[in-house]
């Protein structure tokens, strides 16, 4: 059984099935997309029990019982969430490929710490690789959406 | 009234895309998975090929009547080379395709192809230009009588004369070691064969229409039973620009079966097997005159191809393109060159961003500063010597460059650097053991071109001309149906600021229909930097004349003259009147009470746009920390100047200019595709191939001038690509500036930290 945004999925796969192939064919969430699987990419960034994962390195029965979030349930209802919107705002995305993966990474830790300084942001934003932007309008996102997680929080 | 062009809306792409709703390859369920079985060594014989039992396994030996990949170009120098689906008696390189192998999950069919076993007789590969040139060596293809693919020359009548007057020869070696374009979604295909015979190829795609005919030809089916959809596409930076023959097996594959059949690539068989790029030496000499004027230049171009070439560009592209494009930015007369394609044993190079212009502008701005120090004049003061100035200018290769502002640029993006402060920065600096450079590069790019350019190729496959079908549908919403293929370009939001603007509306009631060969007119796809210049341009033609319809249709609805009709912001006026009509009144009528005009019934428009092509021109300057001990390389400040005209969407405008120079920083410092002397590929992880993260990427200072040519109808010029062309060249100046104090040049990239450690120890001893 896994927890995905809020729904229980039951599924059965073998032992070496990774979460990011089980999320995606088995539970029908392919927002959740897959780089490099060898962890390096972070395109398959998800948050397993509150904390950032690479769903290529971890195997779908690692993951049984624990709450798991995925870029499908970033979002409230139509409302976005605070990155998404900033993502937008400012550019942070063009083939939008490896997106999911930023945001799922900037969410668990904005969510633990909203006052993250530009260096933690910086560390943090280059865990993943991104092709498309040169990073700094995900910076730019990122920090943004920072701020009004400050406010909502 | 609004305009929308110039101005920096958010992008219609970006709502699904943000959910984890957009739609790509790799989504699709498929009843059967496919795996490649590729070679393990560069160059061998195929002796056996023994599938586990009970397997489906298909060789070369299945594919009755499959033709051969084999692009054409009508030059003589050039010869044509071949490239089976799977191999048919010998294998080329690392990586070359051998056998395919059907499993019900990708797991399942990557255990099946671990136990396929080959019998391959291994020979010795020629993997490098010097070594496939050498007199004895092996010819990677049978019936070739060297390895040399095209073999191109030229020399203006008056080159030998300038050559023997000028005041000095500056000679300038560059190495531009293997690159790849590396997209985040690697390569995917996904065909559906239906009861009615038809096949549906859903693949990561810059050119549907030209895999469709591609594919259609290769195994001889009617290409209206083929449908090719680029759907969301993850980047593609040209690798997904060649026809992939994986694309076309797994089509084979699923009209053989009758059924679904998906292929998504690993990491590890983009790095191996994916296009690979930019593998050139380039040699430049420049023959200046006394006042640092480059009067003559020579070049020698050599490129190592790889084992095969790309369709629809053949394996001449990247030599071809150093041919005509070497002088850049540069008013120079006189000119000679030779350039050589040259195949090996190595994955098939194709173009990546940029193709060879990274390269060759490398070797000229290299040159240029080379000659500065030599003349003992500063890099910029060269530049402004020699920068062409009066346009059109007709280049020695016969390209003609359209009015643009390369000495206004250069000037701006030195403002905005302050060198004279920087300068003596550098000096403070080397007291205290830091070595800080500086590095110009300028250079002009050639975008939106038709196809006269092609032709002028010789390519047998000429592309160029873009198509648009715009209809307003009886809602007074307009869908536009482009042959364009964008993948992260932003097309959907620019072309519908565009549309907007010529017909009278808000962009978002236009939608902009691309990727799908049954929903969209033959097209040429998004490579180039052409869909915004060239599909932007038909876009703009049939904009009008749905305006110019539309105004026709409100005269009579409203009764009064054609000429007095306004239309803005979704309404047809009366000029000076309050008499007035919604669009979507003037669009239901056209369809509704179509008999109450003499017009044909409904609101359709098509258009081609098919131009010459037009230069975009930048100046980069890049600001650069060298760590002598560590010999690792920071950025500090990085400023482009970019000239490209008009700007549709400044926001998607910058964000071209960042991707690109982030690649371009890639391409110099970090990133190499490395093969050891057996033929086996070392950098087949992305631990191994280093792809930049946000630390390696400094913030950028971008500015624009905005020169307006009547070359583009759109007034924008293509800049998709400025940004990995100019960012090697300036980087390397840049740290050659830094070594300075210790007489190491570098004129290789990506300058690793290896690289630069060589360097000075070369100019210690």
């Amino acid at each position: 059984m896994l927890h995905v945004n809020g729904v229980d999925h039951l599924v059965c796969v073998e032992a070496r099935r990774s979460l990011a192939d089980t999320l995606r064919q088995d539970c029908g969430l392919t927002g959740t997309h897959v780089g490099c699987e060898h962890g390096v990419c972070g395109s398959c960034t998800v948050i397993v029990d509150g904390v950032a994962v690479r769903a290529c390195l971890m195997f779908a029965v690692q993951a049984q019982g624990l709450p798991i979030r995925t870029v499908e349930g970033l979002a409230c209802g139509d409302i976005l969430h605070p990155l998404q919107e900033a993502f937008i705002a400012h550019h942070g995305l063009q083939c939008g490929f490896c997106t999911p993966g930023f945001l799922m990474l900037a969410a668990a830790a904005l969510e633990q710490d909203a006052w993250l300084d530009d260096a933690a942001i910086l560390d943090l934003v280059s865990s993943n690789l991104c092709r498309c932007t040169g990073y700094q309008t995900i910076l730019a996102a990122v920090k943004a959406a920072a701020i009004v997680m400050r406010e909502e929080a | 009234m609004t305009t929308w062009v110039g101005r920096s809306i958010r992008r219609f792409e970006d709502p699904a895309l943000v959910r984890g709703q957009g739609r790509f390859t790799a989504d699709l369920p498929a009843a059967r998975w496919v795996r490649f079985v590729r070679s393990p060594v560069a160059s061998g014989l195929v002796e056996r090929i023994t599938p586990p039992a009970g397997s489906v396994c298909i060789t070369h030996a299945d594919l009755v009547g499959v033709r051969p990949i084999k692009p054409m170009l009508d030059r003589f120098d050039y010869v044509p080379i071949e490239q089976p689906l799977l191999a048919k008696a010998c294998v080329r390189y690392v990586g070359d395709l051998v056998a395919a192998v059907l499993g019900t999950t990708a797991a399942d069919a990557e255990d099946i192809a671990d136990q396929v076993l080959l019998d391959i007789t291994a020979l010795q590969p020629v993997m490098d230009t010097p070594s496939a040139l050498a007199e004895d060596a092996p010819v990677v293809h049978a019936g070739m009588s060297d390895n040399i693919v095209v073999r191109a020359q030229m020399c203006t009548p008056g080159h030998a004369q300038a050559w023997a007057a000028a005041d000095r020869i500056i000679d300038c070696d560059i190495r531009s070691h293997r690159q790849s374009g590396q997209p985040i979604e690697a390569r995917a295909a996904h065909a559906a064969w239906d009861s009615s015979g038809r096949v549906t190829l859903t693949c990561t795609a810059q050119m549907p229409h030209l895999m469709r005919t591609a594919i259609a030809d290769l195994l001889d089916m009617p290409e209206a039973d083929l449908r090719v959809v680029a759907p969301d596409v993850g980047g593609g930076f040209g690798q997904k620009m060649s026809l992939a023959p994986e694309y076309a097996l797994v089509v084979w594959l699923a009209r053989k079966f009758r059924t679904s059949i998906a292929w998504v690539e690993d990491r590890r068989e983009n790095l191996m097997a994916s296009f690979h790029s930019r593998d050139l030496a380039i040699s430049v000499q420049g023959a200046f005159d006394a006042q640092a004027r480059l009067v003559a230049l020579s070049g020698d171009v050599l490129a190592n191809v790889g084992a095969y070439a790309p369709y629809p560009n053949t394996a001449a592209v990247e030599p071809l393109m150093s041919f005509a494009e070497l002088p850049g930015p540069y008013a120079v007369a006189e000119y000679a060159c030779l350039a050589r394609g040259v195949v090996t044993n190595t994955c098939a190079s194709a173009p990546y961003r940029g193709v060879s212009r990274p390269a060759l502008t490398l070797a000229m701005e290299r040159l240029m500063d080379k000659a500065a120090r030599s003349f003992g004049l500063l890099p910029e003061e060269i530049r402004r010597r020699n920068l062409v100035q009066q346009f059109p200018h007709t280049s020695p290769t016969g390209l003609i460059y359209d009015t643009a502002s390369y000495r206004e640029t250069m000037e701006l993006a030195l403002r905005v650097a302050d060198l004279t402060r920087f300068r003596q920065r550098q000096v403070t600096a080397r007291v205290e053991k830091r070595y800080l450079g500086v590095g110009i590069a300028t250079f002009c790019e050639r975008t939106g071109y038709g196809s006269p350019a092609f032709a002028a190729r010789g390519m047998g496959v000429t592309p160029g001309w873009e198509t648009v079908q715009l209809a307003m549908d009886p809602s007074g919403f307009v869908e536009a149906r482009i042959g364009a293929s964008p993948h992260g370009q932003g097309l959907r939001t620019t072309l519908a600021q565009i549309i907007a603007d010529a017909v009278g509306i808000v962009p978002e009631r236009v939608r902009i229909i691309h990727g799908d060969t049954d929903r969209t007119p033959y097209g040429w796809g998004t490579f180039a930097s052409r869909s915004l210049v060239i599909s932007g341009g038909a876009c703009l033609i049939a904009a009008q004349q749905l305006h110019t319809r539309l105004c026709r249709v409100a005269s009579i609805m409203l009764e009064a003259a054609e000429a007095d009709i306004e239309l803005r912001d979704g309404i047809a006026r009366v000029a000076g009147t309050d008499r007035t009509i919604a669009i979507a009144d003037i669009a239901r009528a056209s369809y509704h009470g179509a008999h109450r005009f003499a017009e044909s019934p409904g609101l359709q428009e098509t258009a081609s746009y098919d131009p010459l092509g037009t230069f975009s021109n930048a100046t980069h300057i890049a600001f650069v920390d060298v760590d002598v001990e560590t010999c690792a390389v920071r950025i500090e400040r990085f400023i482009v100047a970019e000239d490209a005209g008009r700007l549709i969407n400044p926001m998607i405008v910058d964000g071209q200019i960042r991707g690109g120079v982030a690649q371009g920083i890639a391409n110099a410092l970090y990133e190499e595709i490395v093969y050891d002397e057996h033929g086996d590929i070392l950098t087949t992880t992305l631990a191994d191939f280093l792809m930049p993260t946000a630390h390696e990427i400094p913030p950028l200072e971008i500015h624009h001038l905005e020169t307006l040519s009547d070359a583009s109808i759109i007034g924008a010029k293509g800049l998709g690509e400025g940004g990995t062309i100019g960012a090697p060249a300036a980087v390397l100046n840049a740290i050659n500036d830094a070594l300075q104090p210790f007489g190491a040049e570098l004129d290789a990239m990506p300058a690793t930290p290896l690289r630069i450690h060589d360097a000075l120890r070369a100019a210690r001893t």
